[in-house]
């Protein structure tokens, strides 16, 4: 396994590639655009200027530092390793979308950008888009597929209440990915004014390395948080992964400490035999979509399949290409929770911490309920919170037959 | 000479542009765009480009992505569509078939062995949409090594840099796309095309062929007096799209892309001059 301490900060290279995986699969029209993007990311992340803006929205608007909590009726309940939390749950917007979004939106009025387009699919990075487009008077417009609408009314209504305007997209199956390809129209339509918010750790150099730089506020405090608290490192990491933004975010700080175990969650959905998941990692295999080469759920023929999760943040057939790499070094462990574990895990934390937590970071602590028993109680395991859990109340009750 | 250079050199003698007839492999059924396709030569296309169905069509308007949608729900795989340009070729030799796609259904099938299989089915040219130069190698070495011409995009967004990056290794023609949008939206304007165009043979000596917004026979004429080619899609494609329906038959096609290649064969188009 290779560890050595340059090796993590040294990707990616400067055309966007994390070993084989990342880079710029866009078409010609798109590439100037794509080329300004990365201009302007790499002279605004070494001005001190830039960061500055950034840091106090962070502090003032979305309430960072989040704080990192000793989860102790937990760890009495599950008897085995300590259980901490990161609580990016409490930001503004409820989850750690806001933090890119910030981001993003700061670089695009540095570029002289006037509107702003988004994909989503849940409705938390749409949210987190339309937030910040309100707070900064950008036009908005969010991608969003038609069945996803349909499921996620009260998303649709928050992002319409500030302002934004929400396109149905009815290609494919109407769910993100056909939302991000139409994104990805409206940009090579609308090249001169318009800047693209992606709302993961994929799409075309630079964006997954810029997200990951923009959600790495998670990891470095909780660093700092911990070593002040504890005086030591966490023993493991844990994270959910979707596209994978608050898991890179959280584990990006920690990759040149060996001796931190690191593990992302994908979505098992109904179990990987069933082909009814969104395990990229463990149930797909690489190919290139949207700008980047990754893990892929494909067939044969390299047709891209429709992934199923009861947690719609995490329904996307790819996932960011840092972690198509670091799955590949064997630096991060992943592993999948079914829908019905995470189901689970969700009821289980709303009894022991009061907290209701989405239902995506719920795939984190299925799993922290699964290999906390089985560890020390010297050992300590920090997950991400990463979202809190009201949107879901509706997928919630209604997998649980309860009708409200 | 491979087909492409024969077949431009052929049209330039008849002092005209060449008609582009885009086609999906396996729309509306395999069988009916075999039909088509072998048809096409007749009705007076002069290149057939044929799209690689594939799921997810970023660069395409709603007319491609049906059409892609509608193949594929047939069966239809990339081997299938090398399978029917191996038929195409039984009955001729001479017309240049181009295929059009997005990069993920070749590397799946594994860029060598596509390179490979495309020759020995009789393909002249590739067109990889999102596979810019800097991705392109491993492709396009092998394409380059067996002689099937790399064809890339110019668009409106693309400045001299952008430019020096895509002519190296750019084979058969340069595909100039006219809009800065989808396929299938707004129309392409002769007139506003025409110094871009002018400034593009400054530096190069592939032909031109210009696509994207082209639909009638009239924008045929318009388009062929600025450039080397006419690249028609959608206008076919939707024509296509009606058969499934039945509500137009396989000669509906075959009509339309005479009365677009008859465009192009007017005397008062005859040019030459504004080269």
């Amino acid at each position: 396994m290779a560890r050595s301490a340059s090796l993590y900060k040294s990707v990616p290279d400067e055309n966007g590639h994390f070993g084989i995986y990342g880079g710029r699969y866009v078409s010609e029209t798109l590439m100037p655009l794509v080329l300004s993007v990365e201009q302007a990311w790499e002279k605004a992340k070494d001005d001190p200027a830039f960061w500055a803006e950034f840091d106090e929205l962070a502090r003032d608007y979305i309430g960072r530092p989040s704080p990192l909590y000793f989860a102790e009726s937990t760890t009495r309940h599950l008897g085995g390793a300590e259980v901490w939390f990161k609580r990016d749950e409490l930001n503004h917007t409820g989850a750690h979308k806001i933090n890119n979004c910030l981001g993003q939106i700061l670089l695009a009025r540095r570029m002289g950008k006037t509107r702003i387009i988004a994909e989503t699919g849940a409705g938390q990075h749409g949210v987190a888009t339309a937030t910040v487009c309100a707070l900064f008077k950008l036009p908005c417009t969010i991608f969003m597929g038609a069945t996803d609408i349909e499921r996620q009314k009260p998303n649709v209504f928050r992002m319409k209440l500030l302002g934004a305007e929400v396109r149905a997209v009815t290609s494919g199956a109407g769910t993100l990915k056909d939302a991000m390809n139409e994104a990805l129209r409206d940009w090579v339509t609308n090249v001169n004014d318009t800047f693209y918010i992606i709302g993961t750790v994929a799409g075309p150099h630079p964006y997954p390395a810029m997200v990951r730089d923009f959600q790495s506020v998670i990891g470095r405090e909780a660093r700092q948080q911990f070593m002040d608290r504890t005086k030591t490192l966490p023993d493991t990491l844990v994270a959910c992964i979707g596209g994978g933004s608050n898991a890179i975010g959280l584990f990006h700080p920690f990759l040149d400490d060996a001796v931190v175990n690191i593990i992302g969650v994908e979505a098992g959905g109904h179990g990987l035999e069933t082909g009814q998941h969104c395990a990229s990692l463990t149930g797909g295999r690489p190919g290139v979509l949207h700008g980047n080469r990754t893990y892929l759920l494909q067939n044969e023929d390299g047709q891209i399949l429709e992934g199923h999760s009861i947690s719609a943040g995490l329904d996307y057939p790819g996932i960011g290409p840092e972690h198509s790499w670091l799955h590949d070094q064997k630096r991060v462990n992943y592993v999948s929770i079914t829908d019905k574990e995470a189901l689970e895990a969700f009821q289980m934390m709303a009894r022991l911490e009061g907290i209701l937590p989405a239902l995506e970071p719920s795939h984190a602590f299925a799993h922290v309920m699964k290999i906390a028993p089985t560890l020390p109680k010297t050992h300590r395991i920090l997950m991400n919170l990463c979202g809190r859990g009201d949107k879901d109340i509706f997928t919630v009750a209604d997998r649980l037959g309860v009708t409200l | 000479m491979n087909r492409i250079d024969q077949r431009f050199a052929k049209v330039r003698q008849e002092e005209r542009a060449a008609l582009v007839t885009f086609i999906m492999a396996g729309d509306p059924d395999k069988a009916s765009a075999q039909d088509i396709m072998n048809g096409l030569p007749a009705a007076g296309a002069d290149i057939i480009e044929i799209g690689m169905p594939f799921s997810d069509p970023m660069a395409d308007g709603l007319t491609i992505q049906l059409a892609g949608q509608r193949a594929l729900a047939g069966g239809m795989t990339l081997a299938q569509t090398l399978d029917m340009v191996k038929s195409f070729r039984v009955h001729d030799t001479q017309t240049p078939v181009v295929l059009m796609g997005y990069y993920n259904p070749v590397y799946i099938y594994g860029a060598e062995r596509f390179v490979i299989e495309a020759v020995k089915s009789g393909v002249d040219g590739v067109i990889i949409v999102d596979l810019p130069p800097e991705e392109e190698a491993e492709l396009g070495d092998h394409a380059r090594a067996h002689n099937l011409n790399m064809i890339r995009l110019v668009t409106p967004t693309t400045d001299d840099n952008r430019l020096r990056k895509i002519l190296p290794g750019a084979g058969g023609f340069l595909y100039y796309v006219s809009i800065t949008g989808i396929t299938g939206a707004a129309a392409a304007n002769a007139q506003a095309l025409t110094p871009r165009l002018k400034h593009l043979k400054t530096k190069t000596d592939l032909p031109l062929a210009v696509g994207f917004g082209i639909r009638t026979p009239d924008d045929v004429a318009a388009l062929s007096e600025v450039s080397d080619a006419v690249v028609v899609g959608s206008a076919i494609v939707e024509t296509i799209g009606k058969i499934g329906k039945g509500q137009a038959k396989i000669s509906d096609v075959i009509t339309q892309v005479t009365a677009l290649a008859s465009a192009l064969r007017q005397p008062a188009r005859k040019r030459a001059t504004n080269r």
